[in-house]
């Protein structure tokens, strides 16, 4: 415990026991490295420190939530909350009718995420070859994937490519939820193929040379040297494109999907009361990235908290 | 024509882009020598000892080792990197993983031995280079000469037939030097075929059997250490002599 004292910096000059350090310098504390291998204790801190972020976003929420919902309740004509006020029948049954959409935003998300990590690192690895003709691949997928808005995707993916699948004798139908699920996977894909890119490179060439001459083919060297050590630097990035998937899900709602925005836009139709209801879709989005945020952080602390790279 | 030596390289030629880094290099090993590669910075030394494993790829010429000749084939690859260890300036150990995992990883992916042999033997080549005590740590909590002894060891415990060095003690402070000298003087001793590149000329007049020098990516000069540092016959390598050894 001896390095604790200077890990804390400058002492007050108050005495020989300075008190426990106030939650500010926690925070500062959790992000010295140095401190971290010498301090048992340090794991804890950056726990704490990190998790205060999050539950201080949720506290904002809990307490700004119900002050907006309440006030617009009792006040104004300008603002009509009944319509999602939760101790009315029929404002519970709307609020019920919005949220229930979350399940089917949060599944396509899901699979669009996992489908595009994987087509990803496949569009990654020619980018990272010797050979010119493997990088050509990866940069023609890459430039012209990623210069396609998303609503024009989805609009060929949901009406033009069955046409295709047709013409070849083909009967595979798209519905809405795996049309969106295409579209939001191989548009995300040209991002993450770049993250993995950006992550294996950083890794130092050594590293994959040490293992070939240690008999590692290829894929091994992939596998147990460098995505080992890519992965810190590619999570957070591929964290910040599962937000974006999750956002981008919304325009699934243009096709028909039903899903939280879809639920919104329905719900707007009938009741003609837009400001309350896109508010609490907002809400709804917000809570989804809010939890995703301290997923992420979660993992990311349970990769760490093994000794540093 | 397969002539027994350990590597044999005849007229090698290589080029990166238009630079000729390697411009006819031939030389022979035979099985149980020592060979010390010297020169000046940048002479091609260590590109010679990657073209050996097969880290990159000469243009012109042969490389066979152990008989078997060099290609783009990647069973002739693999068969090379099974037969040659390599030891790095930076040891380029696997920082995410401990010692006895660094040493196993080769042996149980690359030759399928089970994880307690391959543990086994991990531990016995550890004992070996003398930190039998670390084989639970990570790299980055070694010093630097254990984190190139450690390398030294996951080379051999793929039991290589070649053990090449490039510049094995370059990247350590002095005092760290000897501990990875004694561990390749014993490794020479016990008769293991290797060739270093190394500027450590005490090391060398007592392991080698045969000196290379090289400058501008030629071999200038080969011979007996011996004759080599006595009398040495080309101007550039009595300039280079005079100035690695006066200090
Ligand atoms: N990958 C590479 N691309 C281009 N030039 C290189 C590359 N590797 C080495 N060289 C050049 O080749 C020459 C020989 O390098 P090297 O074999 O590392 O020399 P040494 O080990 O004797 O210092 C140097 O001039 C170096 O700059
Ligand atoms: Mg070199």
């Amino acid at each position: 415990m001896k390095n604790r004292k200077t890990c804390l910096g400058p002492s007050t000059g108050k005495g020989d026991h300075p008190a426990p350090p106030p939650a500010r310098w926690r925070r500062w504390l959790s992000s010295a490295n140095e401190c971290h291998q010498s301090l048992r204790a340090a794991p804890v801190l950056r726990f704490r420190a990190n998790l205060t972020g999050g539950i201080q976003a949720f506290r904002l929420l809990a307490v700004c939530a119900p002050l907006l919902l309440v006030s617009g309740c009792s006040s104004s004509t300008a603002w009509g909350w009944y319509v999602i006020d939760p101790r009315t029948e029929s404002g519970w049954t709307n609020v019920k009718f919005l949220f229930s959409g979350m399940g089917s935003t949060i599944l396509i998300s899901l699979i669009a995420a996992a489908l595009s990590i994987t087509i990803g690192l496949i569009v990654a690895l020619p980018g990272l070859s010797d050979r010119w003709h493997f990088r050509i691949i990866n940069r023609v997928y890459v430039e012209f994937i990623r210069s396609i808005p998303l609503l024009p995707m989805l609009f060929w993916v949901f009406y033009g490519l069955p046409i295709i699948f047709r013409s070849m004798g083909l009967d595979i139908p798209i519905d809405p939820f795996w049309g969106a699920i295409i579209t939001l996977a191989v548009s995300d894909s040209a991002f993450t193929a770049e993250i993995y890119r950006a992550g294996i490179q950083s890794v130092a060439r050594g590293q994959s040379e040490a293992a070939q001459t240690i008999g590692l083919n290829y894929a091994q060297t992939m596998r147990y040297v460098v995505l080992p050590q890519a992965i810190r630097r590619i999570l957070p990035p591929l964290a910040n494109q599962f937000i974006y998937i999750v956002k981008m899900s919304a325009f699934a709602s243009v096709i028909g999907m039903q899903e939280l925005t879809r639920h919104a836009n329905e719900l707007v139709v009938t009741e003609y009361r837009p400001l309350e209801i896109y508010s609490l879709l907002i809400l709804e989005y917000l809570i989804l990235v809010l939890l995703i945020s301290a997923g992420v952080r979660w993992l990311e602390r349970r990769m760490g908290s093994d000794e540093r790279i | 024509m397969d002539t027994g030596a350990a590597i044999e390289m005849i007229g090698v030629n290589k080029w990166f882009g238009d630079f000729h880094v390697l411009k006819d290099v031939s030389m022979s090993v035979n099985p149980g020598e020592r060979v010390v590669i010297c020169g000046p910075s940048g002479s091609g030394k260590s590109t010679v000892v990657r073209c050996v494993c097969r880290l990159e790829t000469h243009q012109k010429g042969v490389i066979r080792v152990d008989g078997t000749e060099l290609t783009d084939d990647p069973g002739s690859v693999a068969a090379i990197r099974s037969e040659v260890g390599m030891v790095f300036q930076q040891f380029n150990l696997f920082p995410h993983l401990t010692v006895l995992q660094n040493l196993m990883l080769g042996p149980t992916k690359a030759r399928g031995l089970s994880r307690l042999e391959a543990e086994e033997r991990a531990r016995m080549y550890l004992e070996r280079v003398k930190i039998p005590e670390q084989a639970g740590k990570r790299p980055a909590q070694l010093s630097g000469g254990q984190q190139q002894r450690v390398a030294i060891a996951r080379s051999l415990c793929m039991e290589p037939k070649v053990m090449l060095f490039d510049e094995p003690t370059s990247a350590l402070d002095p005092e760290m030097i000897a501990e990875v000298l004694d561990a390749m003087v014993e490794l020479a001793e016990e008769g293991m075929t290797m060739v270093v590149v190394t500027h450590e000329m005490g090391f060398a007049r007592e392991v080698a059997d045969q000196m290379v020098f090289m400058d501008a990516g030629e071999i200038v000069e080969t011979g007996s250490p011996a004759e080599f540092f006595e009398t040495p016959k080309s101007h550039r390598c009595q300039t280079f002599l005079n100035q690695i050894l006066r200090h």
